[in-house]
């Protein structure tokens, strides 16, 4: 899922300045589930703004709202009223959400409350870790279910490296190596013949978003 | 600010803090006069938003008293309190306002002494911090 974190509150606040009323919408999916912009980080970012704005004899009043996805055109508009009533946004989705709320409402300033991260699994209760960029062609099927390209440190399609020691990366020496993974994977398979076969380099501008914003269109789907 | 009453908010475990809260009133304990007890099944039960809350509607200072490490009925209700309260200091920290008003006190049931002694030395202590200047109420 898509990871998030959220932004220092000081920059947060400066977006504000100009403002007295806005809207926090968080998001019910992604954010969520890694503690960045569910229900809970709306009212706690809400209460922090309104005692930050209130102690420098400025209040602020921050009206609140969680619809259940808002990078889906149907819950985003469920904020139409609330909008309407307030002078600018906060959006702690993710930056899809961000910019359905952008779409919808043009005329209201939309700020970010959180960085946009990664896609991650969670590892324990707290840590999560990048696995997905979203490169648009799956090649785990050649590296045994680990991908090299979000994490490997250099995205090496044939790797390893030679900075690779110990199992760890050389850019950062906490990270496992994931060609040393990616080795271990298929050596417990039984498909180290993998390791011999050449990936040919990726078509970032074909495959991936280096020739602009991708799209996916399913006709059968359209209403 | 000699006038000055700081206004605390005890959350208090149901294990540990809240009988040892009978006990100082059944010992007739002198009690801080503006404190407010919120009871709860367990120190885990108390979130981060509850402690913020607090402040922004009115406290000057928040307590939980919790139970002993190991001591905890749910097993990690307290240690998750104290992350909690942590966090919350984290937050507080960012928009300037002192950690200190916020504080967890272990204790057991019969600890009555160590309750009403841990909200007077809180309440000193706020009255040298001055009122919360982030209450909204």
């Amino acid at each position: 899922m898509i990871k998030a974190e959220q932004k220092p509150v000081d920059e947060i606040l400066k977006y504000l300045e100009p403002y007295n009323k806005i809207l926090l919408a968080g998001c019910g999916a992604c954010v969520t589930v890694c503690h960045a912009g569910g229900e809970k980080e709306v009212s706690l970012l809400a209460s922090t703004l309104r005692m930050a704005r209130q102690k420098i004899g400025k209040p602020l009043e921050v009206i609140e709202a969680t619809p259940t996805r808002q990078c889906e055109p149907e819950f985003a508009l469920e904020l139409s009223e609330r909008v309407a009533n307030v002078e600018a946004v906060v959006s702690i989705s993710c930056g899809v959400g961000v910019q359905t709320v952008v779409r919808h409402f043009l005329k209201t300033p939309i700020f970010p409350g959180v960085n946009t991260t990664f896609l991650g699994e969670t590892m324990v209760h707290g840590v999560w870790e990048e696995r997905c960029q979203a490169c648009g062609n799956c090649v785990l099927e050649k590296t045994g279910g680990i991908c090299p390209i979000a994490r490997c440190a250099k995205q090496l399609f044939n790797g390893p490296c030679g900075g690779s020691s110990k199992g760890k990366c050389e850019i950062k020496r906490e990270t496992d190596c994931a060609w040393q993974l990616i080795y271990d994977r298929l050596k417990a398979l039984g498909q180290l013949h993998k390791m011999e076969e050449i990936i040919p380099a990726k078509r970032w501008g074909v495959e991936s978003r280096d020739s602009g914003p991708r799209r996916i269109v399913r006709e059968d789907l359209k209403v | 600010m000699s006038d000055f009453d700081p206004k605390i908010v005890a959350f208090c475990c149901d294990q540990s803090g809240y009988p040892a809260a009978d006990m100082a009133g059944n010992l007739k304990l002198k009690v801080p006069q503006n404190v407010e007890i919120v009871r709860v099944p367990c120190a885990g039960r108390i979130e981060t938003i509850y402690l913020l809350r607090a402040l922004e509607k009115g406290a000057d200072g928040v307590l939980i008293f919790g139970c002993y490490e190991e001591n905890c009925q749910f097993l990690r209700g307290n240690f998750r309190a104290k992350s909690r309260l942590s966090y919350a200091s984290q937050i507080l920290e960012k928009i300037g306002l002192e950690k200190e008003r916020l504080e967890f006190c272990h204790l057991a049931t019969n600890c009555g002494v160590k309750f009403v002694e841990t909200l007077q030395q809180k309440s000193e202590a706020l009255k040298r911090l001055g009122p919360n200047p982030a209450k909204i109420a």
